[in-house]
């Protein structure tokens, strides 16, 4: 019979004993050694039925054909952009997976031009390669709004299960917001409630590692949300005169995509 | 032989006494500070970001770069003239050789992870406690590692084997310095160089003694890791205890 060396829920650093016997089965996080199983990475280890799994505290992006993404376009050919994933990874895209007709000869830029954002989608991806396309709900060009950068790890609690944790963000702040698979965050609201949401983004990424997250981060929010001056109704009215033109065909794609995320948080 | 005493009344395996902590270069993506004795090394870790010039690209695996420093006030005598020479370029090839093993750098194709270490007062065992602090800022990054990496030297100073060298140690005649890294749940060596003359039945002794010390680096290691995460929940408690502390005493007045 094997024998458990932590608890559930404990921190646990590279290489760290977790359990011994192969009555133990090693998940992320983990891998077994012999008859013994280590941790690593340094996170919480969580624990199903045998199944020993090491949330980490903070990871790399990997990309996975599928994943929803928010890039920058950063280089550019005759046919094809180049958009920066993270630091040290870049998606093809290319003409036929744009919604846009391009006629022949056309300059790229006239499209998407450097430095755009867009929310792109994952068709597959490789060790060195990565395919992405903008056709399907919700994909787009991002206008507006702000970006903040989290670590991926993070990306699952700000999703939360079910998209709990992104829900009561959106309800509470009366922001829009976007998470990419990759870290990278859309928002958009007036200042203020973009303040709110991105302190409560900064909470999360902080105490990512506790358990009822979701209650703290909402009872945060409400609390800074007393101080917000400029309300609901005039922000929603000024993003509506700001941004006529993409609003009005997003407005009605809105529910689909956020259903897409509540799928995705489940994945996860 | 634990009998004898050393500067400081350290006994022959005994440590200088250590400090770490994890997370202390914000804008880095993972970093740690250790200090044994009066040795300080700060590692920040960066990446995975693009390799470049791009020939030095892989795309079977990721290179890991670290980059030793001593800043010019580190030492205790002259000015440390900072920057790479040829003893910094030796030190980044065996920190790299040492803490490679543990990483898992095949998922990182065509991508550098640098380290910066600097050291910000010396006194003997920089490379060691540069390896120290650079695997706990890989950690802390988030990198997959098969295990930590914890370095100490061993030698000889006046007959005796023992552990953790200062520089009059190091430096004495009949001073023998061997640098050693391991992976303690392993038991594997990553780092092994010998600078002095020694016996094999003395190296033995020596190699058996790092073993042990070097478990005591990781606990040091493990307890910084551990702690980063789980006093960042305390807060809250502290500042009540705190608080009722005060409200008894103003109660007293």
């Amino acid at each position: 019979m094997g024998k458990l060396f932590v608890e559930e829920r404990q921190i646990v650093i590279p290489g760290d004993q977790l359990a011994t016997g192969m009555d133990y089965l090693p998940a992320g996080g983990a891998y077994r050694n012999g008859e013994d199983i280590r941790s690593s990475v340094l996170g919480v280890l969580t624990m199903n039925g045998r199944v020993l799994r090491v949330i980490p505290l903070k990871s790399q992006y990997r990309p996975r054909s599928g994943d929803m993404v928010i890039c920058k376009i950063a280089e550019m050919t005759n046919n094809v952009w180049f958009a920066q994933l993270t630091e040290s990874r870049d998606g093809v895209l290319t003409q036929r997976e744009v919604p846009e007709y391009i006629n022949d000869g056309d300059d790229l830029s006239h499209y998407y031009n450097y430095g755009d954002y867009v929310l792109a989608k994952i068709v597959t991806a490789t060790r060195t390669s990565i395919a992405l396309t903008l056709k399907g709900p919700g994909l787009r060009k991002l206008r507006g709004g702000r970006l903040v950068e989290v670590n991926p790890a993070r990306v699952p609690r700000i999703i939360g299960k079910q998209g709990s944790m992104i829900g009561t963000i959106k309800d509470k702040t009366g922001c829009r917001m976007i998470v990419g698979q990759n870290g990278v965050v859309w928002l958009q609201g007036s200042p203020q409630q973009e303040g709110v949401a991105m302190a409560a983004i900064d909470l999360i990424c902080e105490k990512g590692h506790l358990q009822g997250l979701t209650d703290i981060v909402g009872a945060f929010i409400d609390e800074r949300m007393k101080d917000v001056t400029d309300v609901e109704e005039v922000s929603h009215n000024d993003a509506g005169k700001m941004h006529a033109d993409e609003e009005q065909p997003t407005r009605t794609a809105r529910p689909q995509r956020s259903e897409g995320r509540s799928q995705r948080g489940r994945r996860e | 032989m634990s009998k004898i005493k050393r500067a400081e009344g350290r006994a022959v395996d005994g440590l200088r006494p250590m400090e770490a902590k994890v997370g202390v270069v914000p804008s880095a993506d993972g970093s740690a500070m250790f200090k044994i004795g009066k040795t300080i090394a700060i590692a920040s870790v960066r990446g995975p970001r693009k390799l470049h010039p791009k020939f030095l690209q892989n795309p079977e695996q990721g290179r890991l770069r670290c980059f030793y420093n001593m800043v010019s006030f580190s030492g205790s005598g002259d000015r440390v003239r900072p920057g790479p020479n040829r003893r910094t370029k030796e030190i980044n090839l065996v920190m790299e050789s040492a803490l490679a093993p543990a990483l898992n750098l095949k998922q990182f194709p065509n991508c550098a992870i640098d380290v910066f270490i600097n050291l910000v007062q010396t006194d003997a065992g920089t490379r060691c406690a540069a390896i120290t602090a650079a695997a706990m800022a890989l950690a802390d990054a988030g990198f997959e590692m098969k295990d930590m990496v914890a370095a100490v030297a061993v030698g000889m100073s006046g007959g005796n084997v023992i552990a953790d060298l200062d520089y009059i140690e190091d430096s004495a005649e009949d001073g023998v310095d061997i640098p050693i890294a391991m992976m303690p749940n392993e038991g594997k060596i990553t780092l092994l160089q010998l600078d002095g003359k020694i016996a094999p039945k003395s190296l033995d002794e020596a190699l058996k003694l790092a073993k042990v010390v070097c478990k005591k680096i990781y606990d040091v290691q493990r307890k910084a890791l551990a702690d980063h995460y789980t006093i960042a929940d305390e807060p809250t408690k502290k500042v009540t205890k705190k608080a009722t502390k005060k409200a008894k005493k103003e109660a007293k007045k």
